[in-house]
């Protein structure tokens, strides 16, 4: 075979996954995003890392990735964590393409439970690592039946379980993963996003591809495409507020991680989006506890 | 004796399938807008290039392939796709995963090929057709998922019946196929999801 954009790697395919493998998933996918919200069956592969590390995501950034490419990964919304710093790697390793941890220099985001605070752009495709990737699965265990309520749009259980929050909490208590519905059809998960995130994929410029491993199922949601939060017109969708700005860039509006400073109950709040926070720092805004400039 | 000779499929088959993929997923992801499609092939006549590329980027042994009369009726045609793709090539459209289509005037109503069930509406045909030109800001407006309000898009020539074709086939949403477009280089998409309307 000729020359392959010379991965760093000898011995693999350009992205890791064979020609055969990334048809079937690039076929799947493409059905994902004709049925937005619905969850097309696809043949998971073992992957180099085991299932619960993105192996979903990872598959769908294989058949998407291009040499031209510029990746960027997430978890949790930080570049630097394991997971990210990985998965990172293994693309630059195994396809030689450019990485990056600024969102708005990257083409393809595969993210793990967040969705970047940059509005994303027509360019770009973001790639969640999914881990259930049906909403009814903890209400009806069997996927006959799941498969049937979503064939019927049957989504009565969901409507049920949010109720039932409302009874013992007083409000809806679902936080993250929280049930959205796509294009007034299909119930899906965003995957554990926190629901801070849920208003950001409605009308998204962006392609939003979900990749589920080990439960082995893909689903997409095209750009420009309806993605509302279900909820009561007595108890509105909200997302989390947060009292305080970020410790170190002074952002609000953003979504915050709470980090414990020591053991008398010392605790900051700071970005979630690591990359976002370094930016508005580089642009000199300043937290309480980010000291002067450097 | 000479062997059938079938002419080679792309020149590096890894990046030119990404490339050829990523064209189809932005038209398929974008209702109505045109992607260039390069599809240097040199695929035996009925079967355009662009036919040819998005086949060989598509299909292989898992999945069925339907023919219109034309393409079916071409030895040459049948060889290189059963050579370089390795798909069941089936007659009845409602069989087919994919459906590639040369003669869009003789193409069968949209009902006749794979609709998907409720439960697996992603086991629907993709029809990939082949037209004479795209153009951007044609007479066909289109709305719906992947369109910010409205997009236009020119497809010549469009047959007669098919927007009320494609109103049917959106109807019974999430059911239904997919139509992909290729004219010279170029490709688009109409997913079932997108309401079509002249103007």
């Amino acid at each position: 075979m000729s020359a392959v954009a010379a991965p760093q790697a000898s011995g693999y395919n350009f992205a890791y996954l064979d020609e055969q493998t990334k048809r079937m998933i690039r076929r799947a996918i493409l059905k994902g995003i004709a049925i937005p919200g619905y969850q097309v069956p696809f043949a998971s592969r073992e992957m180099p890392m085991p299932y619960g590390w993105g192996t979903g995501g990872v598959q769908v950034t294989a058949a998407i990735i291009g040499p031209d490419d510029v990746l960027k990964v997430i978890d949790q919304g930080s570049d630097d964590t394991t997971n990210a710093v990985s998965i990172r790697k293994f693309f630059a390793k195994t396809a030689g393409v450019a990485t990056t941890t600024e969102t708005k220099a990257a083409t393809i985001i595969q993210t793990r439970h967040r969705i970047p605070e940059r509005t994303l752009t027509e360019k770009q495709t973001i790639v969640y690592q999914v881990p259930i990737p049906e909403p009814l699965r903890f209400l009806e265990p069997r996927e006959t039946e799941t498969r049937k309520l979503h064939a019927l749009a049957d989504y009565g259980l969901m409507h049920v379980k949010l109720y039932e929050d409302i009874a013992r909490h007083g409000h809806i208590a679902t936080t993250y993963d929280y049930p959205v519905e796509v294009a007034d059809r299909y119930v899906m998960n965003p995957s554990p996003t926190p629901k801070f995130d849920n208003p950001k994929m409605h009308m998204s410029e962006a392609l939003q591809l979900f990749g589920a491993g080990r439960e082995k199922r893909i689903y997409a949601v095209p750009p420009f495409t309806k993605v509302r939060s279900l909820d009561f017109e007595d108890h509105p969708f909200e997302v989390q507020k947060f009292d305080k700005p970020c410790a170190l860039c002074a952002a609000t509006n953003v979504y915050l991680d709470e980090v414990v400073l020591d053991d008398r109950g010392g605790r900051m709040f700071v970005c979630s989006d690591s990359d976002h926070c370094e930016e508005r720092r580089a642009e000199g805004h300043r937290g309480e506890l980010s000291g002067e400039a450097a | 004796m000479s062997a059938p000779v079938i002419t080679a499929g792309f020149a590096d088959p890894v990046i030119a399938a990404q490339a050829h993929f990523h064209a189809l997923m932005d038209a398929l992801a974008r209702p109505g807008s045109i992607h260039d499609f390069p599809a240097a092939l040199d695929a035996p006549a009925p079967l355009t290039p662009e036919l040819a590329a998005t086949a060989l980027t598509l299909v292989d042994h898992e999945v069925t392939l339907w023919l219109d009369a034309p393409l079916a009726a071409s030895k040459a045609v049948v060889d290189y796709l059963r050579f370089h793709t390795g798909a069941r090539i089936v007659a009845d459209p409602a069989e087919a995963a994919f459906a590639l289509v040369s003669d869009v005037a003789a193409m069968p109503a949209l009902a006749e090929f794979g609709q998907g069930s409720d439960e697996y509406p992603d086991r629907s045909t993709t029809i990939v057709v082949a037209v004479e030109a795209l153009a951007a800001d044609g007479s066909l407006q289109l709305a719906g998922p992947g369109i910010r309000d409205r997009a236009r898009i020119g497809i010549a020539s469009w047959p007669a019946g098919l927007t009320a074709e494609i109103a049917a086939n959106g109807a019974q949403f999430p059911r239904g196929v997919d139509l992909v477009f290729t004219a010279s280089g170029q490709v688009a998409a109409l997913p079932r999801t997108t309401r079509v309307s002249e103007v």
